[in-house]
């Protein structure tokens, strides 16, 4: 007995399917351009950051530990001297300085020597600096490589990490409406 | 001579190991924990080369995860422990092995749902096994003679 023949709906809604697929297939893509495989989650935003305490590498700055954050939201933002984005985002950093935000740097695995050659060339946002020598702190953070920027919140926990380069606009878009969501008492 | 030279390739062989990352100044003195280290970084990925385990990866930070690794085993952490510790502070991503949990449930069952799937459709669609041919009665041959005779011209 051969087999029944299609109703014309089946057949029509047959044909179909390769363009409803074709439509799915620019959904990914179009999804996939936007969208950086390399950039990871952090694991820590929502949590308390953790404890630690850097000693300072300038003599009239004091040095940053956990019991320093907290009372309002912050910027804590991993660099080195070695690091090249670094020196690109730092003029970023110091305009945000400029403008009142509280920014606490932590020297990634640098020589204070280098860390203090780079504020001098390049200008100091800092309103403290601890120096993470081994970058333990650092991994605490989940830091996977400088820098990267972390907002603190007024109790002291992590609410949004950038890893990368700052720019002006990572500013604007990212940085800034959060730290004014976080003012608001 | 031939003799000097299959001793020098069998030696050259016989150092030709995979060439881990894990330097000497890195290693336990107690062989038990440095295996259970050593298990450990092949299951954690190296975060800035993200396809690499930490055992295979020679930047500072794969290098400062398997110091990590190595100083939670000597205090005691069991290695479940140490998983964790990294995957509070890195998430998942630092596991090679995902863990199956909701997020990763299309990841590990999909392949098999989908092999299911075409399964279900081939069986669905076999078609019918064609039944064995009747031979035609006496009457229906006498039919076709006839009909057969009449296209011969």
């Amino acid at each position: 007995m051969p087999p029944e023949p299609r109703s014309g709906l089946g057949r029509r809604l047959l044909f179909l399917l390769p363009v409803a697929a074709f439509i799915g297939l620019v959904a990914v893509f179009a999804f996939g351009l936007g969208h950086d495989p390399s950039a990871l989650k952090s694991a820590m935003i929502d949590k308390p950051a953790p404890a630690f305490s850097l000693s300072p590498i300038l003599e009239d700055r004091p040095g940053l530990a956990r019991a320093d954050l907290g009372g309002k939201p912050v910027l804590v933002n991993f660099f080195a001297s070695w690091c090249a984005p670094c020196r690109a985002e730092h003029a970023t950093l110091t305009g945000l300085a400029a403008a009142g935000v509280p920014v606490y740097g932590i020297a990634y695995k640098d020589k204070p020597q280098d860390a203090r050659r780079f504020l001098t060339d390049l200008g100091d946002p800092y309103q403290r600096i601890g120096l993470d020598f081994d970058g333990r702190t650092a991994i605490d953070f989940g830091v996977y490589g400088v820098p990267e920027t972390y907002i603190l919140d007024r109790d002291g926990r992590i609410r949004y990490r950038y890893a990368g380069a700052l720019t002006d606009a990572v500013l604007k878009t990212e940085i800034l409406p959060r730290l004014e969501a976080l003012a608001q008492p | 001579m031939t003799a000097r030279l299959a001793a020098t390739l069998g030696l050259l062989l016989a150092f030709a190991a995979p060439a881990f990352a894990v330097n000497p100044d890195e290693r336990l003195a107690d062989p038990v924990l440095e295996a259970r280290a050593r298990t450990l970084g092949k299951s954690l990925r190296c975060l800035v080369c993200q396809n690499q385990s930490i055992d295979d990866s020679n930047a500072d930070l794969a290098h400062d995860l398997r110091v990590l690794v190595r100083e939670r085993l000597t205090a005691g952490d069991s290695d479940p422990q140490v998983l964790a510790y990294l995957q509070a502070r890195y998430g998942d991503y630092v596991l090679l092995k995902p863990p199956v949990d909701p997020a990763t449930w299309v990841l590990w069952f999909g392949p098999g749902a989908v092999l299911l799937v075409g399964a279900g459709v081939l069986i669905l669609r076999r078609r019918p096994v064609p039944a064995v041919p009747v031979p035609l009665s006496a009457e229906e041959r006498a039919r076709v003679d006839l009909l057969m005779a009449g296209t011969e011209e």
